[in-house]
C-alpha cells in the first residue's frame, strides 16, 4: 500500500464499487420477482437523485465567496440555454474573472 | 463473438468518450485535489465507472465526512442504474451469466439508452456490440482520469486555476437535469434549505443525509400525480 493507497479510502471506493454494482444491477433482479412498488415509495425513490445532489449544491452556494456565487449564478442563467459543458465554461470564466479582475 | 457487431457498437460511441473525456479529466483533477493519491483515482474509475458519482464520493471525502455516509450516497446518486438494468432485461436475456455481469458493470446513461433503442427498434443486442460500445467509453474513462490526475498534481492548488468552483457547478448542472421529474421544485427548495439549515447547526458530515432525507419524505407526502413513473422504464 504506502504512499500510492490508503486504507481508508480504498475502503470507500471498495463500498462505492459495491453499491454501484448493486444498482446497476439491482433492476436486473428486481424485475424478475417484483409485483408493483407503493406509489408514495416510487414517489421517494423517484426524488432521490434531485434531493442527494441539491444538498452538494446549495451550501456551496450560501458559504462560497462572492466569487463563487457569481459564478454559479453565471452558469444557472446559463444552463436555460446551454448544455453541461459550455455551462461549466460559463462558470469557470465568471470564477477565474472574480478572483483575477476583482480580487474577490 | 462478432467482430462487425463489436466494431459498430465501438463506432456507435465514439462521439461520446469525446464529450466524456473532460468529465474523466476533472475528476482525475479534483481527485487529487481533495486528497485522493492518482491511484486510488484510478481505482476508483476502474471499479465504479460512474462519473457523477465518482465526484460525489470525492466532494464528501474531502469535507471528511463519514465512509458509510460517502458510500450511501454514491449509491444514491446511482439509484437510477436499476431503473435502466430493468428496461434493458428483455434485451439481454439471452447473455450467458458472466456476459450478463459484464453487461450490468458497463451500464451507463448513453449505453442504457442506446440498447434500449436498439432493441425497440427491432435490432439485435448482440454482446459483442454491447461490449464494443461499453469499452469505448470505458477504457477512455480510465486514461482520461489518469491524465487529469497529472494534471491537477502539477497544478497543486486548485484555486488558482478555478478547478474548485466546477464541482458545485458540476452538480447544479445535474439537479438541473431532473427538472422535468414530478415535484422537482419543492424536492429542490426542501433539501436545499434543509441542507443549509444542517449545515449552519447540526455541521458538515450530516447536512447531506439530513438535506436528502428531507427531500425524499416531502416528495412522498406531497399528492401523488398520476405521472408516467418511468413510462415502461422509457427514462433516457
Amino acid at each position: 500500500m504506502g504512499a500510492w493507497f490508503n486504507t481508508e479510502m480504498m475502503l470507500i471506493i471498495l463500498g462505492g464499487a459495491i453499491a454501484t454494482f448493486l444498482t446497476r444491477i439491482g433492476g436486473y433482479v428486481l424485475i424478475t420477482q417484483m409485483k408493483t412498488i407503493p406509489p408514495r415509495l416510487e414517489a421517494a425513490l423517484n426524488a432521490v437523485p434531485a434531493a442527494v445532489l441539491t444538498t452538494l449544491v446549495a451550501p456551496a452556494f450560501f458559504t462560497g465567496g462572492p466569487d463563487v456565487q457569481v459564478a454559479m449564478a453565471a452558469a444557472l442563467i446559463a444552463s436555460l440555454r446551454l448544455s453541461m459543458l459550455p455551462m461549466l465554461a460559463v462558470g469557470w470564466c465568471a470564477v477565474m474573472a472574480m478572483r483575477y479582475w476583482f480580487g474577490a | 463473438m462478432s467482430k462487425a457487431d463489436f466494431i459498430q457498437g465501438a463506432r456507435l460511441a465514439a462521439p461520446l468518450c469525446v464529450s466524456a473525456a473532460p468529465f474523466g479529466a476533472l475528476f482525475g483533477a479534483v481527485a487529487v485535489a481533495n486528497g485522493q493519491t492518482i491511484a486510488e483515482a484510478a481505482v476508483m474509475s476502474l471499479t465504479l465507472f460512474a462519473g457523477a458519482s465518482q465526484l460525489v464520493g470525492i466532494e464528501l471525502f474531502g469535507q471528511k465526512i463519514a465512509p458509510w455516509v460517502i458510500v450511501l450516497s454514491i449509491f444514491a446518486v446511482n439509484f437510477r442504474h436499476i431503473l435502466y438494468s430493468a428496461a434493458i432485461v428483455p434485451y439481454v436475456r439471452h447473455f450467458t451469466p458472466v456476459q450478463k455481469f459484464v453487461t450490468f458493470f458497463l451500464l451507463t446513461d448513453p449505453q442504457f439508452a442506446e440498447t434500449l433503442k436498439r432493441g425497440e427498434a427491432g435490432g439485435e443486442v448482440s454482446f459483442s456490440w454491447y461490449l464494443g460500445f461499453g469499452l469505448m467509453i470505458y477504457v477512455p474513462w480510465q486514461v482520461t482520469t489518469v491524465l487529469g490526475g497529472i494534471f491537477g498534481q502539477l497544478i497543486g492548488d486548485p484555486k488558482l486555476i478555478g478547478i474548485d468552483v466546477l464541482l458545485p457547478i458540476y452538480f447544479m448542472a445535474l439537479v438541473l437535469g431532473f427538472r422535468k421529474r414530478a415535484n422537482f421544485l419543492p424536492v429542490v427548495a426542501m433539501s436545499g434549505a434543509a441542507s443549509v439549515i444542517g449545515y449552519h447547526t447540526i455541521g458538515s458530515p450530516w447536512h447531506v443525509s439530513v438535506g436528502a432525507v428531507a427531500g425524499m419524505l416531502l416528495a412522498a407526502a406531497l399528492p401523488v400525480k398520476r405521472q408516467a413513473k418511468h413510462g415502461g422504464g422509457k427514462e433516457a
